[in-house]
């Protein structure tokens, strides 16, 4: 067992572009769940719209990158409006279930087999990264970022992967210590003491819903591109799960937690797997196949989501006062 | 409390629902053509005329069933025309003067009942013969398409009966969810596992040799027992910390991920079937529904009739209202709340088990990730009828089945579940609390 190389693997997948759409996205959770209480559990919904509205976009009407980006922004926000109508009004619960169900509606409609010209159903959308590539600037040639090295297309996508998460992590910080963020912590801890001041806190849910479903959209567009591909079982539920859990690892109320958490839980993930597959290679495991030491780091997530949960909420980085939740 | 008049209306609203769905299928017997031609199983010999001559344009019709025989198939071209009849085996072969492009055409009159060409088949068709003495062409079958003969009424009646038998499947779910979330207030996610073990402990248990029945009921056992160890390993002692419910739910979240992927490590990752999966289909009348789903009915409904009576006649069932109505003041009255809460674990978790075993046999088919399909309707159900009401939630799952399978006349098949999610969210925004809830739930 190689456990150098198993380290540098971990530390591919702490920089890799999945990570930094995790933590994209989580943030945007965050924006939502963390700082205004809004328990949306349609975040995979939101990616699947920001992957195929940018993918639709390219390969469907040709637009170019900027277009297609902009495209994706803007289904996101129709999408978080129609969300927004008739759920931010209800419950933490209710709103749990009819996001997670409007999540599902839109993987069912990019999988039917009636929209395959457009959607190319369950096989997805293939070859529309080209002129996210075509915009690198870096010559041909292989890069190291520490022991890890790389192609320049695997380096433009994690450098621009990275500055659009400082960046988002940069605006959510300067927004939540604004006027605006203040009064949206007050609509999670007592909503009624805000509308009482005379604030209008279904137009602040529904900005905050929007902000975040932009942050998961632009996720989604990160997590296809270096895959070159966009396909529906991406983006079930399990997606949204698994980034609240890097939420919760982090700590739901702050601007970094969803950063570390995403990082912890895919080192965790590439370790873990690293480990199991070298232990059965050495054979030191032989009750295990490879893929069921696949299904048991997932069934860890599992564990770890539900002990967090219920010993530490906060998370890594959080602070107990700053709970959506007493 | 109203809950007497309350649970005489939705009971009133059921039996409505019922009626309407029996009176349904008589009614549209009345217009059935009814013309089943008589399957010809006397083997009328393939007419081979190939004798004739040497070039040959042939084939073989083969269905998701075996061979199919005694179907006419002609073939005109160059001024010649002929004709032949498949065999058992269903190869058929007829005999040309010389090569060239000929029509083939398949007599569709002929095939047999339930039968039709695949979809995009040419019929007829050109073959060309490529300077060989025979030329092949094949054509492949689907599913009969019977809507196009069916009337409207029959499609509709057709699709109602089985979507009632769905949505009642659901229903047993459904009804265990509600329960939970009416004594103690948790949206439990882990509910859609706590079906598929149901499934899968009747797949293990019949697997390991025992008769199907005695692996469902010990399936049954078993998801009660899961309910059990649930509640008095980790729900329970959360509730004595007084963990809010948000937080509950995430743990549930946390709690159907693990269980999913245990399901996985230990069952895999393809799907299994039961024993008798496969049944044949009843004629009522105009109506079918196999056999299968016939009996998932009548069990459904058997067992919801008996936990409605449960809950509206005996002691524990009143107690149980009583804490769905508030635990405090039950609490005080001298119920035991933690017992009926136990109790409601078990039975939901038995309930959720026996929806599993009927899902597989309704699907058909046994896998790990079952439950987590038809959680979200499930949720819609219960939703639909009101959050925390039992005969809420029998209603809103009767109404979701019954708009599943009846979407499916306008709707493409693979987008059925996205109707009754809709349904969800229109019903959020008109009737927060669903059919039959109070407003105080919705918050």
């Amino acid at each position: 067992m190689d456990f150098g190389n198993i380290l540098i693997n971990a530390f591919g997948e702490m920089i890799s572009p999945t990570t930094a759409a995790y933590a994209l996205a989580a943030l945007g959770l965050a924006v939502h769940f963390g700082y205004s209480g809004l328990l949306n559990f349609g975040q995979a919904g939101f990616m699947a719209v920001g992957a195929y509205g940018y993918a639709i976009a390219t390969l469907s009407f040709d637009a170019p990158l900027p277009v297609a980006v902009l495209v994706a922004v803007v289904a996101s926000v129709i999408f978080a409006i129609i969300l927004g109508i008739p759920t931010l009004r209800l419950r933490a619960d209710y709103l749990a279930i009819v996001t997670i169900a409007a999540a599902e509606i839109v993987r069912y409609i990019v999988t039917t087999n009636g929209l395959t010209d457009v959607t190319g159903s369950a096989n997805g959308l293939a070859a529309f990264e080209g002129g996210f590539f075509g915009l690198n600037p870096f010559p041909q040639g292989t890069y190291n970022i520490g022991p890890l090295g790389m192609n320049e297309r695997d380096l433009w996508i994690r450098v621009v992967a990275w500055s659009v998460v400082t960046i988002a992590c940069l605006l959510v910080w300067l927004l939540m210590r604004s006027p605006w963020g203040r009064v949206l912590k007050g609509i999670r801890e007592d909503e009624n003491a805000v509308r009482s001041l005379g604030k209008n806190v279904y137009a602040y849910k529904m900005q905050a819903l929007i902000i975040g479903g932009v942050l998961g959209s632009i996720a989604g567009i990160i997590f296809t591109l270096p895959r070159g591909a966009v396909q529906p079982a991406n983006y079930a539920t399990e997606l949204t799960f698994f980034l609240y859990t890097c939420l919760l690892l982090g700590g739901m109320a702050t601007v970094l937690g969803p950063v570390v958490g995403a990082m912890i839980f895919w080192v965790v993930l590439s370790l873990t797997q690293g480990i199991l597959y070298g232990l059965i290679e050495i054979g030191a495991i032989t009750f295990l196949t490879n893929s069921q030491a696949g299904q048991l780091r997932y069934i860890l997530v599992g564990v770890a989501l539900m002990l967090l949960m219920i010993f530490r909420p906060q998370g890594v980085l959080g602070n107990k006062k700053e709970l959506a939740f007493a | 409390m109203s809950t007497p008049a309350r649970i005489r209306r939705s009971l009133l609203l059921v039996l409505g629902l019922l009626t309407l769905v029996l009176l349904g299928a008589p009614a549209a017997q009345a217009s059935q053509p009814s013309s089943i031609p008589a399957v010809h199983q006397t083997q009328t010999a393939a007419t081979i005329q190939a004798s004739e001559f040497d070039n040959r344009i042939g084939g073989v019709l083969r269905g998701a069933d075996g061979p199919i025989a005694d179907v006419t198939v002609t073939a005109k071209g160059n001024g010649f025309e002929g004709e032949a009849t498949s065999g058992p085996n269903g190869a058929w072969s007829i005999g040309v003067p010389e090569q060239g492009t000929y029509e083939v055409e398949i007599d569709e009159e002929t095939l047999p009942e339930g039968v039709a060409l695949a979809e995009g088949q040419e019929n007829p068709r050109q073959v060309t013969f490529a300077n060989t003495s025979s030329a092949t062409t094949l054509f492949l079958f689907g599913e009969g398409i019977v809507s196009q003969q069916a009337s409207f009424l029959d499609t509709l009646a057709e699709r109602a009966l089985a979507g009632f038998s769905f949505g009642l499947l659901l229903a047993l779910s459904a009804v265990g969810l509600s329960l939970i979330f009416g004594t103690t207030g948790l949206t439990n996610f882990a509910h859609g596992e706590m079906v598929t073990i149901g499934a899968v402990l009747a797949f293990a248990f019949s697997a390991a040799g025992l008769p199907i029945t005695v692996a469902i009921v010990l399936a049954v056992i078993g998801g009660g027992l899961l309910g059990y160890v649930q509640d008095a390993g980790l729900w329970k002692p959360l509730r004595r910390r007084g963990t809010g419910l948000v937080p509950m739910m995430i743990v549930s979240i946390g709690l159907a991920l693990a269980l999913r992927y245990t399901i996985q490590f230990f069952f895999g990752g393809a799907t299994q079937q039961l024993p008798g999966s496969q049944s044949e289909i009843i004629d009522l009348g105009s109506v079918s529904i196999s056999r299968n789903n016939l009996t998932s009915l009548i069990v459904s409904l058997v067992i919801i009739l008996l936990v409605a009576f449960l809950l509206l006649r005996t002691r524990i069932g009143k107690a149980t209202r009583a804490v769905a109505d508030n635990p405090a003041l039950a609490a005080a009255s001298g119920i035991d709340v933690d017992r009926v809460i136990r109790i409601v674990w078990v039975i939901g978790g038995m309930l959720a088990a026996l929806g599993g075993i009927l899902w597989a046999y309704y699907r058909p088919g046994v896998s790990y990730n079952m439950g987590q399909q038809i959680l979200l309707l499930i949720f819609a159900g219960v939703t639909l009828g009101g959050l925390g009401t039992v005969f809420g939630a029998l209603v809103g799952s009767i109404i979701v089945g019954l708009f599943v399978e009846i979407s499916t006349i306008w709707l493409e098949a693979d987008l059925k579940y996205v109707g009754a999610l809709l349904i969800l969210i229109l019903v959020l925004l008109f009737r927060p609390q669903g059919i039959l809830g109070r407003r105080e739930r919705i918050g």
